[in-house]
């Protein structure tokens, strides 16, 4: 299974970004060869539209699941069009979330929130 | 002449100022920009009302014809395209109706079809022709209406009054860019210097002759007008605050109307924005 996670940075040890349209990088980890890159989200510095680019950006890296803390309706319109499902981050650590996921402990995002458009509280 | 009526935020006075100044004109023109509360049209109650609808231009994709390219995705600087499973989605709420990917599209895949944003109302109120723009509920942008809204301005009988949406973001400015003056509403306090200045900026911005009418005014210290003095800006009226004039308009009456006190005082502000007006032009024709 390859997974994607919105993140603050470009190491392991970095914390999973509360937004998900303007994270600056996503982490792209495959579950069975537990090996992960990081790509960077152009979306992140875009005016609008940012939540759309950035689930273009993670469709086309062709995971199978989104594991993140929030979304927006726009980006979860992308990103359930191409059949990857989106689940609720438990915490800030990547790792946590990584094997709450392989041992199916994560929940499905059911708030789907109707976008910050640029007023997101952090 | 087009006068615009403009304050940096909502509940200054500029619906009263615009409302009473058309009215004490007689045959005049009142257009109301503030798309996403328009309230004009309450107190003048005008008769005779003809629709329009207002629409923009957003992308159609016909699927059969697009072999997924993408040139579209990435020209649109708005993100409002993506390709997922082989479709090209289309987000209407966040396309600006640039237009560019239909120009973009080698394919010729995409067209473009209408979306209703809104309407303008336009009809008549003893001797002022009332136009008001309405945007619809959950629509981004106001701007294509008040842009119809001021291209049908040109047309009208002068003198018109503009009244303007509250704040000086797109969509004040382009409510004040083809005004030949403008008043800017403040009221007698430090928040409102704050909201005075915004629009007091944006005015000096677009090179607009400009005066202020201190609105809500008490006995004593008035910021607003110690800012004005400070600045150099001109006063061109003051509206008491007065609760006779404050019922008459909770009431959504026309005080210019209802009284001969209030037609005088909204008649010599009159006189003064358009002597200001055509000073201007001589100076700066």
């Amino acid at each position: 299974m390859k997974i994607a996670i919105p993140v603050e940075n470009k190491s392991m040890e970095t914390t999973v970004c509360q937004s998900f349209g303007r994270t600056p990088y996503f982490l792209i980890y495959n579950t069975e060869l537990k090996d992960g890159l990081f790509i960077e989200n152009d979306a992140a510095t875009s005016q609008g539209g940012a939540g759309v680019k950035a689930a273009q950006i993670v469709v086309d890296s062709d995971v199978n699941a989104l594991l993140t803390p929030r979304c927006g309706e726009n980006a979860a319109e992308v990103i359930m069009a191409a059949g990857i499902k989106i689940y609720k981050t438990v915490n800030d650590s990547i790792m946590d979330n990584i094997d709450a996921f392989n041992k199916g402990n994560l929940f499905v995002l059911t708030d789907i929130h109707a976008g910050f458009h640029n007023h997101a509280g952090k | 002449m087009k006068i615009a009526v403009l304050s940096g935020k909502g509940g200054t006075g500029k619906t009263l100022a615009s409302v009473n100044l058309a009215a004490a004109a007689g045959r005049s023109t009142y257009i109301d920009c503030d798309v996403e509360e328009p309230n004009g049209h309450l107190f003048f109650k005008p008769g005779d009302i003809k629709y329009e609808r207002i629409t923009i231009k957003i992308p159609f994709v016909d699927d059969r014809l697009c072999n997924g390219c993408r040139k579209c995705v990435d020209f649109c600087v708005f993100n409002a395209l993506a390709y997922v499973n082989g479709r090209l989605k289309v987000f209407d709420d966040i396309c600006h109706s640039c237009g560019g990917c239909v120009l973009f599209c080698p394919e010729k895949a995409l067209s473009e079809k209408e979306k209703d944003v809104g309407q303008i109302q336009k009809g008549v109120s003893e001797n002022v022709t009332v136009i008001t723009g309405i945007l619809n509920t959950g629509e981004a942008s106001g701007i294509p209406i008040i842009k119809k809204l001021l291209n049908d301005a040109d047309k009208a009988l002068e003198p018109v009054f503009i009244d303007c949406p509250p704040g000086s973001a797109c969509i004040a400015m382009e409510s004040i860019k083809d005004a030949d003056y403008c008043i800017l509403i403040a009221e007698p306090t430090l928040f409102g210097v704050h909201n005075l200045n915004m629009v007091y900026e944006l005015v000096r911005l677009f090179d607009k002759p400009h005066g202020v009418v201190l609105n809500k005014c008490l006995e004593g210290e008035n910021p607003a007008e110690k800012f004005c003095m400070e600045k150099g800006i001109k006063i061109i009226g003051r509206i008491p605050f007065d609760s006779e004039l404050g019922i008459l308009n909770s009431n959504a009456l026309i005080a210019a109307r209802k009284d001969k006190k209030y037609r005088d005082m909204f008649s010599s502000l009159l006189q003064i924005v358009t002597k200001e007006a055509q000073n201007e032009t001589v100076i700066n024709p």
